[in-house]
């Protein structure tokens, strides 16, 4: 069935993207601005990689893809929390090294044939016709992102621990006064963020594409970033945003296979356009976005004492 | 601020990485520039292949270092005057993409030689070199003709430039000269180097009925893809068997190396010249993967094929060709010159797409 073909193709590139920006959505509803997801994402492609290649498990793959980027975002904590380094230049800096340290520690991976994370069904519910192959006979990753958005949702919303993390993110002297450990809840925040973007990492190369390629997130650290603004810092817009995006790309690749005659360069752009223009139409009362926007987003804090 | 702060960091997201050997005083310094990672196991490999064997050849007398991961548009300018100002006598940009700014950077040193790939720009101290890659699509085309059940192949193609367009075009020739109700789906995934939208592309074309794949661009991610469906496939730039050793059909292999000796030979000997060159199966600039996962009949068609155009017997543009719309390109028996294979802004017959313009 091509519907379903279709769909299973979607929810494969959107996984990650929703699981990168809902680790960068905690990180900044924190208030701390991590430009490095792309490189964080990739360090834990090329370490979910060189995990599965070596123990042959791939369950191990995706632990060391996770561990690896929340070390690797440690370094980006240290630095700018720590050091009060700024977190702009940081972040990019942090990219960069990612990408090549990557490459680096993967150049004896590459060409190696992947081993893919085994999919998973659930009983019962996988055969539901239609939606059981699509939402439970999948991977770990994917149940994985489910449970990170509505668990995210449930913590910064409804738990005691995420009011002082938004407090945090929104007024880091107010919350200091308050007796909150804004540094200690920040470097916890940016580990967050860093073993998610680990996480996505994995699942490019363990699921979407299971090979070690340099480079191989392509972009898709960017397109996350992009995402937590638009979906103005809410976690079910983030899983809405990466489905839409995850859509229109797909969709534009069948459109084209299909031979629709619309020029290739508009409906490569057209994932861009469209989940912005979506995301803004969602996001457009202005007053419930200021209120969702950390104010003391990228600001540096130092305890005054 | 916050915007600005994404948009800055998306343009700073460029990044390259430099890598040189140790520098001597009397060693030629040769440079490279490529648009991927010198392991994409696709086209920059194969490049980077290249440069190994011309150190290999010529050792001591050079010192080679290159620039990975240059997107195609300004930043490419930026990184090819970098090389131009380290005291690099001789600059290889290596993708197509690259010719303006090789152009504009050429004008600027006059001193330093250049040579661009698979362009068309020349100037006194520019010189062009392609491969006749058509030549191989040609061969591809037939053996899908022949191993395709569906008699439907699927493309993903990388940017719509004359020398795509040339290679579908070679590949449906091929397929209808066994075939003639052969069809091509084709896809352009708009990049040259992105495992997971190849992949994507790869799945659409497989829900939509292919049952041959065939690619332009740098990756195995299609081919990873072929082989998880249980279709057959084709390899471009560099041997992609590894990713595929029951799908892949041959691989398109280009072989520089021979290539960059001869030139950089003729830097070292004061007799290089701006030129274009454009070579091919039977100057072993372009080689054929072994043929495999097909049965022996096909096989030897392919090999035919193969020593029919190395020997100038077969031209895979000879007409009767008509372009999509219907109209006559080729009459019967005429071979197309190089201008308009250098300049192909349309599909041939048969193509199941409409040309991005």
């Amino acid at each position: 069935m091509i519907i379903e073909a279709i769909l299973l193709t979607i929810i494969t590139a959107a996984t990650p993207l929703v699981i990168s920006a809902l680790g960068e959505l905690v990180t900044e509803r924190a208030g701390v601005l991590n430009l490095g997801v792309e490189g964080m994402m990739v360090m834990g492609a090329v370490s979910a990689f060189a995990a599965t290649a070596i123990t042959g498990s791939p369950y191990v793959g995706v632990v060391a893809g996770i561990v690896v980027g929340a070390l690797f975002s440690l370094l980006f904590g240290f630095l700018t929390l720590t050091l009060v380094a700024n977190q702009v230049a940081t972040g990019l800096a942090l990219t960069i090294l990612g990408l090549g340290v990557s490459g680096m520690l993967g150049e004896s991976f590459v060409g190696q044939p992947g081993i893919k994370l085994p999919q998973i069904n659930i009983p019962l519910l996988a055969d539901i016709p239609f939606l059981g192959p699509l939402l439970f006979k999948q991977d770990l990753i994917f149940y994985l992102s489910i449970a990170l958005v509505i668990g995210v949702n449930w913590f910064l919303f409804k738990s005691r621990a995420g009011l002082k993390l938004r407090a945090v993110g929104d007024s880091h002297a107010s919350a200091h006064a308050l007796g909150i450990g804004v540094i200690r809840l920040r470097y916890l925040a940016v580990m967050f963020g860093g073993a998610c973007a680990g996480l996505a990492g994995a699942q490019l190369s363990l699921i979407y594409t299971p090979q070690w390629t340099e480079n191989m997130t392509a972009g898709r650290g960017w397109i996350a970033l992009a995402l937590v603004v638009f979906a103005s810092w809410r976690p079910w817009r983030v899983l809405a945003g990466g489905y839409l995006f995850g859509a229109v790309t797909i969709g534009q690749l069948h459109a084209q296979a299909l031979g629709v005659g619309i020029p290739s360069q508009f409906l490569s752009a057209l994932p861009y356009a469209a989940t912005v223009v979506v995301l803004v139409l969602i996001s457009h009362n202005r007053r419930m976005t200021l209120i969702n926007t950390p104010a003391s987003l990228g600001k540096a804090f130092v305890p005054d004492r | 601020m916050k915007k600005l702060l994404i948009s800055f960091a998306a343009s700073a997201a460029v990044l390259f990485s430099m890598t040189a050997a140790a520098s001597a005083a009397d060693k030629h310094k040769i440079c490279f520039i490529y648009v991927g990672s010198k392991t994409d196991g696709g086209w920059t490999q194969a490049h980077d292949l290249g440069r190994q064997q011309l150190e290999k050849a010529l050792g001591d007398k050079v010192e080679t270092s290159y620039l990975e991961n240059i997107p195609e548009g300004p930043d490419a300018e930026r990184a090819i005057e970098r090389m131009a100002r380290s005291g690099c006598e001789l600059v290889f940009t290596t993708s197509f993409g690259f010719m303006d700014a090789t152009v504009k950077v050429a004008s600027k040193f006059p001193k330093v030689k250049f040579e661009h790939a698979t362009g068309y720009k020349t100037a006194p101290n520019l010189a062009t070199y392609n491969s006749r890659f058509y030549e191989g699509r040609y061969i591809q085309g037939q053996i899908a003709a022949k191993m395709s059940t569906k008699g439907v192949a699927g493309y993903i193609a990388s940017f719509p430039i004359p020398e795509v367009v040339m290679g579908i075009n070679s590949f449906i020739l091929g397929a209808q000269s066994v075939n003639p109700d052969f069809k091509l789906k084709v896809v352009w995934a708009n990049t040259w180097f992105d495992p997971g939208k190849e992949a994507d592309a790869a799945k659409a074309l497989i829900d939509q009925g292919v049952d041959i794949l065939t690619q332009h661009t740098d990756t195995t991610a299609p081919m990873q893809v072929a082989a998880e469906r249980g279709i057959k496939a084709f390899g471009q730039a560099s041997d992609m068997i590894a990713a595929g050793p029951k799908t892949q059909l041959t691989a398109i292999v280009d072989t520089w190396g021979a290539y960059y000796i001869k030139r950089v030979n003729a830097l070292i000997d004061g007799t290089w010249k701006s030129e274009g060159m454009w070579d091919g199966l039977k100057d072993g600039i372009l080689t054929m993967a072994p043929y495999t996962n097909m049965p022996d009949d096909v096989k030897a068609m392919a090999e035919a094929t193969e020593a029919k155009i190395k020997s100038g017997e077969l031209h895979p543009f000879t007409g009767p060709v008509k372009k999509q719309d219907g109209t006559e390109w080729l009459k019967a028996g005429e071979k197309s010159e190089d201008g308009p294979l250098l300049g192909m802004n349309f599909y041939v017959a048969g193509v199941d797409d409409k040309l991005p313009q």
